[in-house]
């Protein structure tokens, strides 16, 4: 069969030596299948089980025993476990070893010293078709040569007992196609391990008004230095009829070296890429309250005062009643086993120097007035700010990455819709005025189509 | 004239489509076949009809974005890459009792889109995430990746209806021949192959342009690359002797297993970034 791979002629060798019998173990196209079914095959496991978790989520979800199993074989980040990773490498020096051993025989098919035909082989062809014509040998000879020569390229002829044959091909170049393929595999690959080794995921979480110059790498948790500063000035979020985010939006400067450089949005979808670091949009919350606006009510005759505090600010209390600070915000403020929810928390130091703490939850803004003490204070109003959540990246290897997309694409197409296709054309004088016509092709893939070729030939020969 | 119209339309003439072609194999008569096709290509037009005015009628809504959206959207498109694909076989080949292994898919599919109470066919607002001119090319390389491998799926079938020596009278002789059903299934796995590749590539490119990573390893991108892999299996299998009939066959299968799972599975049995279709 044309196209099958020939393995015999290095086993037939015996007495081999080691580096040869490893080259010919990697040189087989059989290991390049049981590689792809094993690969194929464990890559199942980890859409199964889950990726990434803790080790608590491990243990409730799959017991303590099968836990053990996960650690050892890495399962829980499998996708980067060592033996998927040899799997891969033996996938690589597979298509390189493979590609090198064949490359050297398509070589010389490529770019042959002479090219030769066998008109014996071209007449036994299945898909060979003849016909009659009423025309003499000499009248259509010519045309049929410009013809093959327009359609297809340049054209061999030689003389034969009863007329002449004529041989043209195309596409021979073509068969350079699956390399392209496999090289391109190599260099997703490589392009992978250049952003596995010098690039970085990590996240990032901006109140409004907040600036950063670290992120925070997936799964460690480490900080990495982004060599300049995020600030978030604004974020904005909008909502549906229906309630679904329509769209979420952050403001965001760079400042380099102390100075502002340049300000822009982000939205999903159009995120900011400065000196090779990339900004994503990818989620965000509402941020931690950092002011508040407070009455303070003496009690005694309901006096009010009020004022604006931000978190870690000191005030003197009115009529020099002694200091408030206000100490922190609680996102979930425990009263005698009730959770009250947002809450800040502030301490008093009286003018005889008695210190205690109060907390103000904001979903009860009257609660310090059950205290009974000389002040009252109640939540007025605060701002509520967002945080935007941000994915902050750098893969130095994607354009390898990108390259190797394109080059596949180049490959797969030529090696699947372009093929070398050899045409043989037959004249044949016949002692009436006539000429026998048979033509047939070979081509390196779809014979079928090549069948069909050949008949949409002799219909257009026929009319000529 | 309203989208939900053509398309349910679409749904019976497919149907009609399939019932003509099955009876032309049933019946042995030719002239079925070729209502079939004529009723397939009617069933075409209503399902592009379908997908423009669905189109326009987001617009109408005010959401304004491709009919790509949900399951329901992908699996209308999925019909008309397969109904689009087979036409060109079927014009291509000249072989019209093919019909019967590809025509129930197309319809099975639509009618899956339809009938399903699972399946809301209400139009609704894209998600941020999905905001991207890649929505587009994404989705129609998958699907057309997809239709490829469901007919590669279709015509493997024949390999298992097809008795080595048919009887010139039975209504197995009129199928085509061993060397014919190779061809078919080996030019429409290379089909979906080169479109399953772009597909995956230009969910990478979006990806990496919407979250920073060209590949996360989420269910839907891995059930892919295994799709992507079997396919590639198959390929390499081909050119390994005694490689080539059933055998085959049953990995163009396997590979169509593979292609089921990665458009319903994951959706419905795990989770991950692609929960919306």
């Amino acid at each position: 069969m044309p196209g099958k791979i020939n393995e015999k002629e290095n086993i037939l060798k015996k007495n081999k030596t080691i580096p040869e019998l490893i080259w010919q173990f990697f040189c087989s196209v059989k290991l390049a299948v049981y590689t792809l079914v094993l690969i194929a095959a464990t890559s199942i496991i980890g859409t199964i089980i889950l990726q990434n978790g803790t080790q608590q989520q491990y243990i409730s979800l799959y017991g303590e025993a099968f836990y053990n199993l996960i650690k050892v074989f890495n399962i829980d980040d499998m996708y980067h476990a060592w033996w998927f990773l040899l799997l891969i490498v033996i996938l690589c020096i597979n298509i390189v070893v493979c590609s090198i051993e064949r490359l050297s025989i398509t070589w010389k098919i490529i770019f042959p010293k002479q090219l030769k035909f066998n008109p014996e082989r071209f007449r036994k062809l299945k898909n060979l078709e003849t016909f009659t014509i009423d025309k003499t040998f000499e009248s259509i000879s010519k045309d049929y040569e410009t013809f093959l020569s327009k359609t297809v390229g340049k054209v061999i002829k030689k003389q034969t007992e009863s007329g002449m044959v004529m041989y043209a091909e195309k596409g021979r170049w073509t068969r350079i196609g699956v390399y392209v393929i496999h090289s391109s595999i190599i260099l997703l690959i490589i392009g992978a391990l250049i952003g596995g080794i010098f690039g970085f995921k990590a996240s990032l979480q901006l109140d409004e008004g907040a600036t950063s110059d670290v992120a925070f790498l997936f799964k460690k948790r480490t900080p990495v230095n982004m060599g300049f500063s995020i600030k978030c000035n604004e974020f904005d979020v909008k909502f549906y009829d229906t309630g679904a985010p329509e769209e979420f939006r952050s403001n965001l400067t760079i400042i380099e070296n102390g100075k502002e450089s340049f300000t822009k949005d982000i939205r999903v979808n159009h995120p900011l890429r400065y000196k090779g670091i990339n900004i994503f949009q990818s989620s965000y919350g509402t941020a931690r309250l950092d002011s508040v606006v407070l009455d303070i009510i003496m009690l005694p005759d309901k006096d009010v005062t009020t004022k604006t505090i931000k978190i870690g600010q000191e005030i003197q209390l009115p009529e020099d009643q002694g200091l408030f600070k206000l100490e922190g915000f609680l996102p979930h403020f425990d009263f005698r086993g009730n959770n009250l929810g947002e809450a800040f928390v502030g301490r008093i130091t009286q003018k005889d120097g008695n210190s205690f703490q109060i907390a103000l939850p904001t979903k009860f803004p009257a609660f310090d007035k059950m205290r009974k003490g000389i002040f009252a204070f109640v939540v007025k109003e605060f701002e509520q700010k967002y945080y935007t959540g941000l994915q902050v990246t750098k893969d130095p290897g994607v354009w390898y990455v990108y390259s190797g997309f394109i080059l596949m694409i180049i490959g797969c197409w030529i090696t699947f819709f372009m093929s070398h296709r050899s045409y043989f054309v037959e004249i044949k004088k016949n002692k009436t005025n006539n000429s026998e016509i048979s033509i047939s092709g070979t081509t390196n893939r779809n014979s079928q189509g090549m069948k069909l070729e050949i008949q949409k030939i002799v219909t257009k020969l026929k009319d000529k | 004239m309203n989208s939900s119209l053509a398309l349910s339309s679409a749904t019976f003439i497919y149907a009609l489509a399939s019932v003509f072609y099955i009876g032309s194999f049933a019946f042995k008569k030719q002239v079925l076949a070729k209502a079939g096709f004529i009723v397939l290509v009617i069933g075409f037009l209503d399902n592009t009809l379908g997908i423009i005015l669905r189109w326009i009628e987001s617009y109408q809504m005010g959401y304004g974005h491709a009919p790509f959206a949900n399951m329901y959207e992908s699996l209308v498109f999925f019909s008309w890459t397969v109904a689009i694909l087979y036409i060109f076989v079927e014009l291509k080949y000249k072989e019209s009792i093919i019909g019967v292994f590809a025509s129930p898919l197309i319809f099975l599919a639509i009618a899956y889109a339809s009938l399903s109470p699972d399946i809301s066919s209400k139009i609704s607002p894209l998600i941020p995430a999905l905001k991207s001119n890649w929505l587009i090319a994404h989705v129609i390389t998958c699907f057309l990746g997809y239709s490829g491998f469901a007919l590669a799926f279709g015509f493997s079938i024949i390999y298992f209806v097809k008795p080595k020596d048919p009887d010139a009278t039975s209504i197995f002789a009129k199928l085509p021949s061993v060397e014919l059903i190779d061809e078919l299934t080996y030019q429409m796995v290379v089909f979906g192959f080169l479109f399953l590749t772009i597909g995956i590539i230009t969910g990478a490119v979006w990806a990496n342009s919407a979250w920073g990573k060209y590949w996360s390893w989420d269910p839907k991108e891995t059930w892919s690359l295994i799709t992507w892999f079997v396919y590639a299996i198959f390929m390499h299998l081909r050119m390994m002797k005694g490689w080539h009939g059933k055998n085959l066959a049953w990995v163009s299968i396997i590979g169509f297993i593979a292609v089921m799972f990665t458009y319903f599975g994951v959706n419905y049995v795990l989770s991950g970034l692609h929960s919306y279709a």
